[in-house]
């Protein structure tokens, strides 16, 4: 109700002639602005004879990248180019942003540890990672680590399973025959959880009691995968990278391949937002009363469980906001790509697209729109997260 | 109510800023340049014989003598050049902006490039084409047997499609990783990144000095591509790309009729009207380009005919070691195709 006052409120204000006359003038001098630029470019444009508009998304690109979660090639068009530089900047980001909270996650709470030697650890870890510029820590991982791995034939192999050289890591590939009894499974495995868990907390409501959901939830996925795969025939091959010898040339052809480029900026980018993490988390956790942890002694609870049940929920309200905003500074910093080589939007397709159409308005628009465009879907699902998980006022 | 015409007033001035800003006019670019008193030249981040700044900050090459001979033309003196390094997927547009007045980077003129970009490629002043590198312990010694190969590229080239018409048309597989800088591609083919490094020919000699050690490499004997280089200009003044391809004419010219830094000056004495228009005694070449009569003197006294260029930055006796007998870039006269129109 006070909202809608509030509103009307402001809307009569702002209708008074004596406001109304600088807001429209205002707003005349915006689209006048944005008319005067596009037109402006546009009659540049057309006096130089240089096309302009988005027809040049069809076309052919003419190069090749190196790493593509897609096909392409460059007989593809510019636009399926930049389908290849966004999956990779994706790629790239999604997985930064799980490792990074997963290594904040620990870190931040290590920091707070009574083990004196775990907590400074940490602090040293938070202090070194977060002060050095990101570009210099790529360009560490690149140049100074995965750099100096040995040459081709003389990979690191390791258990027959992971094998690393200059030109990157490989894994085997996993091909499965008869996939779906495992599927089977895992949808009999989830349900399973759904019961115990709805069962576990109907026996604390009733009777007091809790289960061990967690270690009920972990032996129902390996029992029940097993054993359909078992039932269903379900078979598991490793295809392996094989070293192929050309002349003097040796390369690994098959398996999973991550290229160096990958790697050094996927390192340097969950390392160093996981310590600005860490820091969210140890505030977070920090900004909990000392009362709650006791409160939840005196109630019974556990060490895991307090930290579980009562301080982590109310951390989160802490936490989550401002690792949004690392998470929208990961996506952002993942354009750094340009400078070591990995195919990421910036670099293939505001980048060498870019250099190979002269297409700068077209392709910078694009590239910003994108970029802002994941980085609202990022923060809106986010906020949609904090919203959900905080105080409901009864 | 008076904040409110204060903020009207505000409004409207900014209003006039952008109408005022609009109107105002686009000189020559001769005449920019001039009024700067220095030529912007873009130039590339160090191919050594092209152009490469030294540990003093002294810029030399071939491509560099073109930023010297221009400036001579337009300034009477080859040093009022100002060199913006520049990679080679930026340069364009660093050139459409108008933050460089030429560019003189191992270019590759295109037909793209010249009607696509809006831009005007003034000549060629080095006849090129791509190659490949690779290491002697590869045991390759034929392109057509790389297959399965990486190969580290500069982005932003005419060297990344060829690398892909190659390999497409002679039905071989290979991965392009492509690196901005040229260093960087080179270090990392260096490194064993990559199997193979693919340039223009004259930048693997070039790039080749740079490598740890240049004796474990050797450069492929095939050459996949045409790359005539040559230094451009934007598509929207003709007199000073006049002013550019000329430049290049007046140092081609001077070659074929004999004259050079060294003799310019007992030169004045001839009889030779062809020598006379050259050095400005005879004729008005000047006039039509509106520059002063002794433009073309000045570039070859300051800068030297396209012999003494080329054999100072990439000749046989540099490191670069580019024997110029039996090349393309010799005079039309001994068996090349550098030929300039008449100077008259
Ligand atoms: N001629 C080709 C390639 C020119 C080119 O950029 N070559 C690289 C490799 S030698 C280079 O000059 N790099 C120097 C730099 O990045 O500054 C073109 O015009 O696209």
């Amino acid at each position: 109700m006070l909202r809608i006052e509030e509103i009307k409120n402001s809307v009569k204000k702002n209708l008074r002639l004596g406001n109304l006359i600088p807001q429209l003038l205002l707003l005349f001098t915006f689209v006048f602005i944005i008319y005067y630029f596009t037109s402006n470019a546009q009659t540049n444009m057309a006096s130089r004879n240089i096309s302009s508009g988005f027809d040049f998304l069809k076309t052919n690109s003419g190069f090749d990248v190196q790493f593509s979660l897609i096909d392409y090639d460059g007989s593809y068009s510019f636009g399926r180019a930049y389908l290849v530089g966004l999956l990779n900047t994706l790629l790239v980001s999604s997985f930064g942003i799980v490792f990074a909270t997963i290594l904040g996650f620990l870190v931040g709470v290590a920091r707070l540890s009574n083990n004196f030697l775990l907590s400074k650890l940490s602090q040293l870890y938070v202090e070194i990672l977060r002060n050095l510029p990101l570009i210099l820590q790529i360009f560490f991982w690149y140049f100074v680590v995965l750099r100096n791995l040995p040459s081709t034939e003389n990979s690191f192999i390791f258990l027959d399973f992971l094998i690393v050289n200059v030109q990157g890591a490989y894994f085997p590939k996993f091909i499965f025959t008869n996939f779906n009894a495992i599927f089977y499974g895992l949808v009999c495995a989830i349900l399973a959880i759904f019961l115990a868990r709805y069962y576990s907390k109907k026996l604390i409501y009733e009777r007091g009691k809790s289960l061990p959901v967690f270690k009920i939830s972990i032996l129902c996925l390996i029992l029940f995968t097993t054993i359909f795969a078992l039932i269903g025939n379900t078979d598991l091959q490793l295809k392996r990278a094989e070293l192929i010898q050309n002349f003097g040339i040796f390369n690994y052809v098959g398996g999973v391949k991550l290229v160096p480029e990958f790697l050094a900026l996927l390192f340097a980018l969950s390392l160093y937002t996981s310590t600005f993490i860490a820091e969210n988390v140890r505030a977070g956790i920090l900004s909990v009363g000392k009362g709650q942890k006791e409160a939840s002694k005196s109630l019974g609870f556990n060490n895991s469980q307090s930290l579980k049940l009562i301080i982590i929920p109310q951390a989160l309200r802490v936490i989550i906001p401002p690792t949004t905003n690392q998470y929208l500074n990961l996506l952002k910093n993942s354009s750094l790509a340009a400078g070591i080589g990995y195919p990421d939007l910036a670099s293939v397709f505001a980048g060498t697209a870019l250099s190979q159409t002269g297409k700068a308005i077209e392709i910078i628009f694009i590239v910003m729109l994108t970029y802002l465009s994941i980085s609202l879907i990022i923060s809106a699902f986010l906020n949609w997260y904090n919203h959900k998980i905080a105080f409901v006022e009864k | 109510m008076k904040t409110n015409i204060l903020k009207f007033f505000g409004s409207l001035a900014l209003l006039f800023a952008f109408v005022i800003s609009s109107v105002t006019a686009n000189a020559g670019t001769k005449d920019d340049v001039t009024k700067k008193g220095s030529l912007n030249c873009g130039v590339s981040q160090g191919v050594p014989g092209f152009s490469n700044a030294d540990a003093s900050g002294k810029w030399t090459g071939i491509d560099v003598d073109m930023c010297r001979a221009v400036a001579a033309a337009v300034f009477g003196d080859a040093n009022k050049v100002k060199y913006q390094p520049l990679s080679a997927k930026d340069r364009f547009e660093v050139l459409k902006s108008g933050q460089i007045d030429m560019l003189a980077r191992n270019t590759t003129w295109t037909l793209s490039r010249d009607a696509g970009l809006a831009l005007e490629f003034v000549g060629t002043n080095f006849y090129d084409g791509q190659g490949f590198i690779v290491r002697k312990a590869a045991k390759i010694n034929s392109a057509k047997k790389l297959n399965n190969v990486k190969v580290c590229v500069e982005t932003g080239t005419t060297t990344e499609l060829n690398l892909r018409d190659y390999f497409k048309a002679n039905n071989l597989k290979y991965e392009a990783v492509a690196f901005t800088k040229a260093d960087e591609a080179v270090a990392a083919y260096d490194a064993g990144r990559c199997d193979v490094y693919t340039t223009d020919k004259s930048g693997l000699a070039a790039q080749r000095t740079k490598m740890k050690n240049p004796a474990e490499h050797t450069v492929l004997p095939e050459t996949i591509s045409k790359e005539p280089l040559g230094p451009v200009v934007r598509g929207d003044d003709q007199n000073w790309k006049d002013i550019a391809s000329w430049s290049l004419y007046v140092m081609i010219e001077a070659e074929e009729l004999g004259v050079s830094s060294k003799n310019i000056d007992s030169m004045k004495s001839t009889d030779n009207p062809n020598i006379k228009r050259l050095l400005g005694l005879e004729g008005d070449t000047g006039k039509s380009l509106g520059l002063a009569p002794e433009w073309a003197y000045n570039i070859i006294k300051q800068v030297g005919n396209y012999g003494e260029v080329y054999e100072k930055n990439v000749g046989a006796n540099t490191p670069i070691g580019l024997a110029r007998s039996g090349s393309p870039n010799q005079l039309w006269t001994k068996g090349g195709i550098l030929y300039a129109p008449p100077v008259r």
